[in-house]
């Protein structure tokens, strides 16, 4: 490369294409740099039936809004490709290059070999599995990014570890495969696909409980880190489905000793929060909509006897999905802004250094930031702001409405941002 | 208003958090406890020092456990069993717990009871291989008199759980080494 643009885009995915979107409207010349191709990770990190969470008339994107005619459906990945690469026509986009480091320079920064003024980091929130370390288990284990379908895994049970939305349809899948499936569960956000005959998620959007801005969330920090929701695209998935097709429900696996998965005796705890959580949420649900008669969810039900240990050695298990979250990938950044726990430092999108900016972290700007549709707030909020600095005239844009329709915020700090 | 008052310092502990975040080293405490045989079953535990935010500390009073085993045992009875400790470790925790999260939520408490129940199937220590030696279960029963609906209630118990280090400690393993000196 070895040239000059005003502003770099780092990943083609929603969010740096969003970014795009407002950088052409306010005429700054920049470049959207892409490892592979637009939507990659929709393209090669996903497994084969996964399907948006969001319905499709949430899906919309800057200036693009479903067009299709299932708007009550949920768009599997194909679909959502096809949606970002409409969205992605007239962006500057250059694929198939990978920025390997980001550095400060007199002027702004070094992308690689480009020269430019501000960058926009918009490489997203998932980018490495987490897999906890226990040595050598003896025993097959894929992560999300490798599990495509139940028949490309290794014959005999499975030990899926997490029940975010990534394990629980994972282990719904291998049952309905014909595996013997245990699912291991720590702490996780129970959420219901509807409530009273809607989509939850229209709940969340309709009663502005979605729109909270990070600013006006009680405790961020713990709502930046909130496990996804058990939700899956159309189907219902919490712990009962799964119990009653015959998943086995153990606790948080704990260590590995000696060849046994050991799991905490804590499984009931973590089921009772996720139920209080659950019933708080809808709650709050109904006192905005000014309902009265509570919908209780029922309990989570949780095994008399849970087991507590696993032999890993036995056969019983052919393989283990790790479906215990995801980080993103900053390795390449040389801006010391990371945090002690090596996560971006940033307000609302801005860091620290002049310039540099972030796109597509879970409630960067709102509780929706790292859904579809929310990512047009955070775009244009975070390109005003790089406009600005570009000017000279620093400073917080205009001011953005705040909740829109008031939500008290009760139960709120147990809403869930999404992977 | 009336003003909760658990007699749970909350504020100190937030400050706490807040001022560990930037000195992880002080977070580090090791609690420490020297237990000398009497005769029998019978030993005496003392509990003075422990080391924590840098320094050693101490408590205000040095004090004193008495571990036995009943007559059932064929012991003389000087004290609690062992196990035992286990349940005033859980109950002492997760009443803690009770009170402090009931202050942090504005939650007046009249009275805390919990009852806990150890399920102990002793074949194991007796040397029967298919029985383990520990607890097979616990039960824990709260009886809380509070202003609060039943639902609150319930959600500073599992609140107290989610934060409680003896119930970390009972639920999930922990690597233990003992050496002789």
């Amino acid at each position: 490369m070895g040239d000059s643009v005003t502003t770099v885009v780092v990943g083609a995915g929603h969010a740096g294409l969003a970014a795009s979107h407002f950088l052409r409207r306010r005429g700054i010349d920049h470049v959207v740099l892409e490892r592979g191709q637009v939507a990659n990770s929709w393209r090669t990190e996903r497994w084969d039936s996964l399907r948006l969470l969001t319905p499709n008339w949430l899906s919309r994107l800057p200036g693009l809004d479903y067009d299709g005619d299932d708007p009550d459906g949920y768009m599997t990945m194909d679909e959502v490709v096809a949606f970002i690469e409409r969205f992605a026509a007239g962006a500057p986009v250059r694929t198939g290059v990978n920025v390997t480091s980001v550095r400060r320079t007199g002027e702004g920064f070094a992308v690689g070999d480009l020269r430019c003024r501000s960058v926009v980091i918009a490489t997203g929130a998932c980018n490495v599995p987490v897999v906890p370390d226990f040595g050598d288990l003896g025993v097959p284990q894929v992560t999300p990014f490798g599990y495509r379908n139940p028949d490309r895994l290794p014959d005999g049970g499975v030990l899926v570890v997490g029940a975010s939305a990534t394990g629980v349809q994972i282990a719904a899948e291998l049952r309905r495969a014909g595996r013997q499936v245990v699912l291991s569960v720590g702490e996780h956000t129970r959420m219901p696909r509807r409530h009273r005959g809607r989509d939850v998620l229209w709940w969340m959007h309709e009663s502005g409980l979605w729109a909270q801005r990070y600013d006006e969330v009680e405790d961020l920090d713990r709502a930046r880190r909130l496990p996804s929701p058990q939700l899956a695209g159309g189907a219902d998935v919490d712990l009962n489905t799964l119990t009653e097709a015959g998943v086995e429900l153990v606790g948080r696996l704990a260590t590995v000793r000696d060849g046994w998965a050991l799991f905490s005796g804590g499984l009931r705890n973590v089921c009772s929060l996720a139920d209080l959580k659950a019933n708080r949420m809808l709650a709050g649900f109904d006192e905005w909509a000014g309902l009265t008669g509570r919908v209780v969810l029922e309990p989570t039900r949780v095994p008399a006897k849970p087991r507590l240990r696993l032999d890993l050695g036995s056969g019983e298990i052919g393989t283990i999905v790790w479906a215990t979250g995801f980080r993103p990938d900053h390795s390449w950044l040389q801006v010391p802004v990371l945090d002690e726990k090596g996560r971006l430092r940033h307000d609302g999108g801005v860091t620290e250094v002049p310039g540099l900016y972030a796109l597509g972290l879970p409630v960067l700007r709102r509780r929706r930031s790292t859904f579809l549709h929310g990512i047009e707030d955070d775009a244009r909020y975070v390109v005003d702001h790089l406009v600005r600095t570009l000017s000279g005239t620093p400073g917080r844009p205009e001011s953005e409405a705040g909740s829109t329709l008031g939500w008290n915020g009760h139960g709120s700090g147990d809403i869930v941002s999404p992977r | 208003m009336t003003v909760t008052d658990n007699g749970v310092n909350v504020q100190a502990l937030l400050d706490a958090r807040e001022a560990l975040k930037g000195a992880p080293e002080a977070a580090r405490f090791t609690w420490r406890a020297t237990s000398k045989w009497d005769r029998g079953v019978h030993c005496t535990t003392t509990i003075e020092n422990f080391y924590g935010l840098g320094a050693e500390q101490s408590h205000k009073a040095k004090s004193e456990f008495a571990a036995d085993h009943p007559e059932v045992f064929a012991a003389e009875d000087n004290g609690i069993t062992p196990i035992e400790y286990l349940l005033v470790g859980l109950a002492s925790c997760l009443t803690a717990g009770v009170a402090s999260v009931a202050q942090n939520r504005g939650i007046q408490l009249r009275s805390v009871t919990a009852v806990v129940e150890g399920n102990h199937d002793i074949r194991g220590i007796l040397g029967d291989p298919d029985v383990r030696n520990g607890y097979n279960d616990i039960k824990v029963t709260f009886d809380i008199d509070a202003d609060a609906s039943k639902e609150d209630i319930e959600a500073i118990v599992a609140q107290s759980q989610k934060r409680s280090a003896v119930f970390d400690a009972l639920t999930n393993p922990t690597d233990v080494t003992v050496e002789v000196a």
